[in-house]
């Protein structure tokens, strides 16, 4: 039993990785990866967002929006479930207010280091597209937290890598045309390439 | 400004995806077939436009306090709305797309066209505006699925190009192309041939 969590876990972070292998949160992940420093921050404040709104996307899709999910209130027949993507982004948006006003309130340090980054992360494809992987997957609830926490994981591991390598890129004599996004386009693809290795892990 | 420059300057002078950084995710993921590249870059024109159009109607009397959540609403009734219609009448490539149609809503095009553009001007320009970045976020998308289905399947539409070795052809499948990595580079060279054009778009040395 232990065994398929960490096997999901691994999954999650390196071979299933959010930003390298399916693509998500692209825009943030180039934009915010100058500096090994904010990378960090969001990459943190990344993981904290997945690990809450996975699951709790989880439990809404499985006793309300799920066909016949209602049968709890009496409700059979009732298929819900297109109106998954508005209620997925309410609860993102309304779990990022939440979490914002708790560290403002009680810890002040991480609210001050984390920054715009709360808010920028509603709309980081990252979270949705989490959310929406675990509805296709059909995760249970347990599963739903590991692999909430470990797609977080492996999204922070990818822009803090990018970000080390973009700190060097500045010793680097680029062409004029490739030079700040084209080359970072470059270096992803190459970060991709090497987080292909891991595909051919089998666990 | 004028019409022919809002409606013409995203495809090329200032695209959403080379210049602005907006809506990337679903640029890369859903290349590897045309037919999904044509149905994702109609899709978004489609919802850009409208979200644009609709955000503008409303403009004045939205609160900016609560303008983001306003404008998600839309974006999502929207991206429902197409996501239904894509399910109701070309089922196989919307199964086959898989969450990427729902990623619309937090492709940043839709949201950044909305706050930059819709939120300061009038319907008409605003649903202009949107077509336009649609439209310019849908060259890239045929820019990298055209390189990506013809090198790694040897086909177009689904039609077959390049006859492959595995059917008695000539052409060895490029399996490279279809992974990730080579989307990445294929923007990376759009880019790079887009700014040696254009020379006012490098970037400034650090």
């Amino acid at each position: 039993m232990l065994e398929h969590y960490l096997s999901l876990f691994m999954k999650a972070v390196f071979v299933e990785n959010l930003a390298l292998s399916f693509f998500l949160g692209m825009c943030t992940f180039l934009a915010v990866s100058k500096k090994v420093k904010t990378s960090i921050g969001l990459g943190i404040a990344v993981v904290v967002v997945q690990s809450i709104t996975i699951p709790v996307n989880n439990l809404i899709y499985n006793y309300l929006l799920k066909e016949n999910a209602l049968e709890w209130a009496g409700l059979t027949g009732v298929d819900l479930s297109f109106l998954g993507l508005i209620s997925y982004i309410g609860v993102i948006a309304a779990m990022v207010q939440i979490l914002e006003m708790t560290l403002d309130r009680f810890f002040p340090a991480l609210y001050n280091a984390l920054g715009i980054f709360l808010p920028l992360i509603t709309v980081n494809c990252a979270i949705l597209g989490g959310s929406l992987f675990m509805v296709e997957r059909d995760y249970t609830f347990p599963e739903s937290v590991v692999f909430g926490f470990g797609s977080g994981v492996g999204w922070a591991l990818a822009i803090m890598a990018l970000a080390g390598i973009r700190e060097k890129m500045k010793y680097a004599d680029v062409p004029e045309g490739l030079r700040g996004l084209g080359i970072t386009f470059i270096i992803v693809g190459l970060m991709a390439l090497g987080f292909l290795a891991f595909s051919g892990i089998q666990l | 400004m004028s019409i022919k420059k809002t409606l013409f300057d995203p495809l090329f002078s200032n695209n959403p995806i080379a210049l602005q950084i907006l809506g990337i995710c679903s640029a890369l993921a859903v290349t590897t077939k045309m037919e999904a590249v044509m149905v994702m870059s109609l899709a978004v024109v489609v919802v850009t436009a409208l979200s644009n159009f609709s955000v503008s109607i409303i403009r004045n009397h939205i609160p900016s306090s609560i303008r983001i959540i306003v404008q998600m609403t839309i974006i999502a009734s929207l991206v429902i709305l197409t996501d239904q219609i894509l399910k109701a009448f070309l089922y196989d490539t919307a199964k086959s797309m898989s969450v990427y149609i729902g990623l619309i809503i937090t492709n940043c095009i839709v949201m950044g066209r909305a706050e930059a553009y819709a939120m300061k001007n009038n319907p008409f320009m605003s649903l202009l505006d949107g077509i336009g970045n649609g439209i310019g976020y849908a060259i890239v998308l045929i820019f990298v699925g055209f390189f990506r289905e013809l090198l790694g399947s040897g086909k177009l539409f689904g039609y077959s190009i390049l006859p492959l070795t595995s059917e008695g052809g000539w052409y060895p499948a490029n399996g490279m192309a279809l992974l990730s990595p080579s989307a990445f580079f294929l923007i990376g060279f759009f880019i790079w041939g887009l700014r040696t054009w254009k020379k006012d778009q490098v970037e400034l040395e650090n």
